[in-house]
């Protein structure tokens, strides 16, 4: 009787956008040239902008010499902090600390393009496009390669790459085989498919139960289970600002490990 | 094969091979999940033993307990991007 109700109703019933209508956004600027500009690129503008003025106005709040930092400074420097102690040290140890800047930056810039997804009247992560995450595990593959073979020396680097200490003799051309996929291939390849894959759903998860609960808001008996859909909708939310924190420490956590291992061969 | 199958269902061959996909992607997603979902089970149960009894390290702990999870995750976040890719692409 109900379905007959809701049927009855006329436009009714629960119409789950497709796939393209959530990620495809239409060009604003210079449509129909490869410099096109949506939604995706002016987010990605806007983050790397709030993370400018975020630095630059704690870096002013610095520089004028007060003791105690309050404010935009006091939230700047429990992320320096944060990263310095719990990323750098934990994983490359004394020698990462001149590589806090730019993780530093990698996780601010990853966490703003994240967070983007539960901010009322944008809601939608940048991640969720592979762009971005591509470009960003591409740089983290470059300059991990790069620090390896600097300090290392290219055939240095190799080695410790493909022979790690302790593998049996006979194991060592399958041992060395595996060790260059997963370092060349798969480190680059998971870092990007992570953050994507994770951004991706969660943003699915929340259009999943924001278009029940739509549907159910108009009139029919049915609305009786709305709280059930909105409830699991704000939980949701809250659990996605916490994966968007989340996956901007294991990004960054991440790209500390491989520079570091690249840094220093495996003993 | 998907002639048969429309004959059989009475469908339309597109919509017999859509309703394929589906089936193989659900299957495909539930199936890649159960490894990780074990896996990371495992990474974070050994990680709160490792903090209870030595609560001073939780901070070093926590650290490498991401880390697993992280690398434990990628397989069944694969899975989703093929089942993203199946079902819509």
């Amino acid at each position: 009787m109900i379905l007959a109700v809701q049927a009855e109703g006329g436009g009714g019933g629960l119409h789950f956008p497709p796939i393209e209508e959530i990620l495809e956004w239409p060009g604003i600027f210079f449509k129909d040239t490869i410099f096109e500009v949506n939604k995706v690129v002016l987010l990605m503008w806007a983050a790397a902008l709030i993370v400018f003025l975020l630095f630059w106005a704690a870096a002013r709040a610095a520089k004028s010499g007060r003791l105690v930092p309050t404010g935009v400074q006091s939230v700047v420097e429990m992320g320096i902090d944060f990263v310095r102690n719990d990323i750098i040290l934990q994983t490359m140890g004394p020698s990462g600390l001149p590589w806090t800047p730019f993780l530093v930056t990698i996780f601010f810039y990853v966490f703003f393009t994240n967070i983007f997804e539960v901010i009322p009247g944008i809601q939608f992560p940048v991640n969720a496009r592979m762009a971005l995450p591509a470009f960003l595990a591409l740089l983290v593959w470059v300059i991990f390669n790069v620090v390896g073979i600097k300090s290392q020396g290219l055939g240095g680097y190799f080695k410790s790459m493909l022979f790690p200490p302790g593998v049996p003799k006979f194991l060592l051309p399958l041992v060395a085989l595996i060790e260059f996929v997963s370092t060349i291939f798969v480190r680059p390849f998971s870092l990007a498919v992570r953050l994507f894959a994770n951004m991706l759903a969660g943003h699915l998860l929340l259009i999943t139960f924001a278009v029940l609960s739509a549907a159910l808001w108009t009139a029919s008996p049915l609305a009786i289970i709305l709280p059930l859909p909105f409830l699991m909708l704000v939980l949701l939310t809250g659990f996605e600002i916490l994966v968007a924190v989340l996956q901007a420490f294991i990004f960054t956590i991440l790209a500390a490990v491989y520079i570091g291992g690249a840094m220093h061969p495996e003993h | 094969m998907s002639l048969i199958g429309s004959i059989l269902a009475q469908t339309a061959p597109d919509e017999f091979l859509d309703g394929l996909s589906a089936i193989g992607a659900g299957i495909g997603y539930g199936a890649a999940a159960i490894g990780p979902g074990i896996g990371i089970g495992i990474v974070v149960g050994n990680a709160i033993t490792a903090m209870a009894r030595q609560p001073e390290s939780a901070g070093m702990v926590r650290t490498t307990m991401f880390l697993g999870i992280a690398f434990t995750e990628a397989l069944a976040l694969i899975g989703f991007v093929v089942f993203i890719l199946i079902k819509f692409a």
